[in-house]
C-alpha cells in the first residue's frame, strides 16, 4: 500500500482529499487526513457576522460531514514534519511516515506580532474579524456602539483574502447608515500598501468608492505598536492615528507547525514552486492553500484553482512523469459592498485585475470592478457553492486558469 | 552629479521603476536612485542595508522582505523606516538595483 497523507483539513486539504479519493485506486492507496479542529468553519463568512448578517451557526458544519467513508481521519494537533524520514509527528504521540505529503495548514493571524496588540484592549475595542472569537465579539460590541472613531488597520501583507479589510469599511458604511448613526462614525482605512489594494488599476477604482462612500484612507501606513493609554496606533516613524476602536487584521503568518519542522520562510509559509505547487526542498512533499509563500491571493478560491491543477501534477509525479500543469495565480473575488451590492474582481500572476465582464456559463456575466446587484448574489451564491460543491471537490463552471474573454484592457 | 542623473535616463526600468539589469547597477548609480527616492545621502548604515539586500539576492533570488531584512540585516525595524522611510523593504531594494520585493497581493 502506498501511503498519501494530508495536513490539515480546512478549505484546500478537504477539496484535495475528495478529489485525489475519487482518483486513488483504493487498493493501492491508503490515504490519511489529520486536522486539530472537528469543525469546519466558513472563514467568508466571518466577515458578516459583526454586522449582524451572519451568525455563528451560519458559518460552521461538521468536518466529517465532507469526508469520504473510507478515509483515516486523525483529530489531533500536528506536532512536527519530519521531510527527510518521510514522517510526521502527532501531538498524540502517534508517527505517521508517508509516501507523498501535502501540506494544507493554512495561516492564522498572530496578533502578538505587534507591540501592545494584546495587551488590556484585546476584544475590549480592540478586535479582530478574522477569528470567529473575534467576529462574534465586534458583533456583540457593535449593536450597543453609539459611535466615535473607527480605524480599520492591516498590519502588514500578505493576508488572507487581501480584500476582507475593504469589504469590511463598506459593510460598515452600510450598517452605520441603516442603524441611523453613520454621521457619528468616522470610518477610517488605514493600509501599509501605497494605495486602497495591491494593483495600480484596481487601487484606483477601490479607492473611489471609499471616497464615495466617505471613508477616509490613509495608505503607507506601518503600524510599529497600539498605544493603549491614548487609545492610536502608531508607525514606525511615529504618526499616531487615533481610534475608540481598532479593527485589526494582524501579521498573518503559517502554523508554527512549520517552523518547528524548519520548512518555512520568516512567516511560516513553505517555499513552494509557483507553477507545479511542489515543495521546493522536497520531490514528494506538496503545498497549497494559504500555508504556500506563493505571490498569490490568500483564498478559497485560489486553493480551489490550485487543487485542479495540483490534481493533474499529482497524477502525473505518482506516475512517474514530470508535473505537467502549471498554476498562474488565478483569484476570482466578489468584494461585498454593502447595500445589496458588489464588484468582482479576477487576476492572475500577470494581469491585474482589469475592467470588463466576467462571463459564467449557466449563470450569466458579472460586472469586474462594478458595483452590481449580480455580483452581491455571486457573493452569496458563494457560500452555498463552497458547501456543496468546492469542499466536495466537485467540478465547478470556472476555468482554473484565468481568462481575458470579456476583460477591457 | 549631470553624468550620473543622465546614466539613470537611460537605464531600462521595469514597471515598478526598479532597473531591468542588475549588471547596470553601480555605487553611482545607487546615489542617483537614492536621490529619486528623496534620500540625499546614502550613509554607512544605508550601505549595510543594501550590501545585505544584494548578498541576499544573489544567494536567494529574492529580496529580502522587511522581516528578513530586521531578523538578519543587524538593523533595527525602527532604524530601517529612519533610513528608507515608509517602505524599506521596497526602496531599499530599488536603490540596491533589484526588482521589487515579491510580497502579494
Ligand atoms: C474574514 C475572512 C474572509 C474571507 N473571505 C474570502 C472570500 O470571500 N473568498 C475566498 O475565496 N476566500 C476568503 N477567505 C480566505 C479563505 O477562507 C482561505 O483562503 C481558505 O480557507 C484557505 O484554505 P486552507 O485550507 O489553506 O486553510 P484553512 O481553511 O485555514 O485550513 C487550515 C487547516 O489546518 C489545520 N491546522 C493548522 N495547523 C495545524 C496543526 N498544527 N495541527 C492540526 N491541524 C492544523 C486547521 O485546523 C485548519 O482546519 C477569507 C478569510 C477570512 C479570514
Amino acid at each position: 500500500m502506498k501511503k498519501l497523507l494530508i495536513l490539515g483539513a480546512g478549505t484546500a486539504g478537504t477539496m484535495m482529499l475528495n478529489k485525489l479519493h475519487g482518483m486513488l485506486d483504493k487498493n493501492e492507496w491508503q490515504i490519511t487526513i489529520v486536522d486539530q479542529c472537528e469543525t469546519h468553519y466558513y472563514q467568508p463568512g466571518f466577515l458578516f457576522i459583526p454586522f449582524g448578517i451572519y451568525t455563528k451557526k451560519d458559518v460552521v458544519k461538521p468536518k466529517r460531514d465532507f469526508f469520504p467513508s473510507d478515509v483515516d481521519v486523525i483529530i489531533s494537533e500536528i506536532d512536527k514534519i519530519e521531510p527527510e524520514q518521510n514522517r510526521v509527528l502527532l501531538k498524540n504521540n502517534v508517527v505517521l511516515t508517508y509516501d507523498y505529503l501535502i501540506i494544507a495548514t493554512g495561516a492564522k493571524i498572530n496578533p502578538a506580532q505587534t507591540e501592545g496588540m494584546k495587551d488590556g484592549q484585546w476584544h475590549k475595542s480592540i478586535f479582530d474579524f478574522y477569528t470567529i472569537e473575534g467576529a462574534c465579539a465586534l458583533g456583540n460590541f457593535f449593536k450597543h456602539w453609539k459611535g466615535g472613531k473607527l480605524v480599520v488597520n492591516i498590519t502588514e501583507m500578505p493576508i488572507k483574502c487581501p480584500v476582507a479589510p475593504l469589504e469590511f469599511v463598506f459593510l460598515a458604511d452600510w450598517y452605520f447608515t441603516e442603524r441611523g448613526i453613520r454621521d457619528n462614525v468616522d470610518i477610517h482605512f488605514v493600509t501599509p500598501l501605497p494605495g486602497a489594494f495591491t494593483k495600480p488599476r484596481a487601487s484606483s477604482i477601490l479607492g473611489d468608492f471609499l471616497n464615495k462612500k466617505n471613508i477616509l484612507l490613509t495608505t503607507e501606513f506601518n503600524i510599529a505598536r497600539v498605544d493603549n493609554e491614548k487609545k492610536a496606533i502608531v508607525s514606525w516613524d511615529e504618526t499616531e492615528i487615533p481610534f475608540d476602536v481598532l479593527v485589526t487584521i494582524p501579521t498573518n503568518m503559517g502554523d508554527e507547525i512549520i517552523a518547528r519542522s524548519g520548512m518555512g520562510d520568516e512567516l511560516n509559509f513553505v517555499p513552494t514552486d509557483k507553477g507545479t505547487l511542489r515543495s521546493l526542498n522536497y520531490n514528494n512533499v506538496f503545498v497549497l492553500g494559504d500555508a504556500t509563500n506563493l505571490p498569490s491571493s490568500k483564498a478559497g478560491s485560489v486553493a480551489h484553482f490550485q487543487a485542479d491543477i495540483l490534481t493533474e501534477n499529482f497524477m502525473n509525479v505518482i506516475e512517474g512523469r514530470e508535473p505537467s500543469e502549471k498554476f498562474d495565480g488565478h483569484a476570482n473575488c466578489f468584494i461585498e459592498s454593502g447595500f445589496g451590492k458588489g464588484i468582482l474582481i479576477d487576476f492572475n500572476y500577470e494581469t491585474e485585475p482589469l475592467p470588463g465582464k466576467f462571463p459564467l456559463p449557466g449563470v450569466g456575466p458579472f460586472s469586474l470592478l462594478e458595483e452590481t446587484k449580480m455580483n452581491h448574489y455571486g457573493k452569496v451564491m458563494f457560500r452555498w457553492m463552497y458547501w456543496n460543491f468546492l469542499l466536495k471537490g466537485l467540478e465547478m463552471p470556472i476555468e482554473s486558469h484565468m481568462s481575458m474573454a470579456g476583460k477591457r484592457m | 552629479m549631470t553624468t550620473v542623473a543622465t546614466e539613470t535616463k537611460t537605464l531600462e526600468r521595469d514597471a515598478d521603476g526598479h532597473i531591468k539589469n542588475i549588471s547596470d547597477w553601480n555605487e553611482q548609480i545607487a546615489n542617483a536612485l537614492a536621490l529619486e527616492e528623496g534620500i540625499p545621502v546614502l550613509t554607512e548604515r544605508h550601505w549595510a542595508v543594501i550590501n545585505f539586500m544584494r548578498k541576499e539576492f544573489q544567494e536567494k533570488g529574492d529580496a529580502p522582505s522587511i522581516r528578513r531584512l530586521t531578523k538578519e540585516s543587524g538593523v533595527e525595524t525602527k532604524e530601517l523606516y529612519a533610513l528608507f522611510p515608509k517602505g524599506p523593504a521596497k526602496k531599499a531594494a530599488k536603490i540596491a538595483g533589484l526588482p521589487k520585493p515579491k510580497g502579494c497581493i
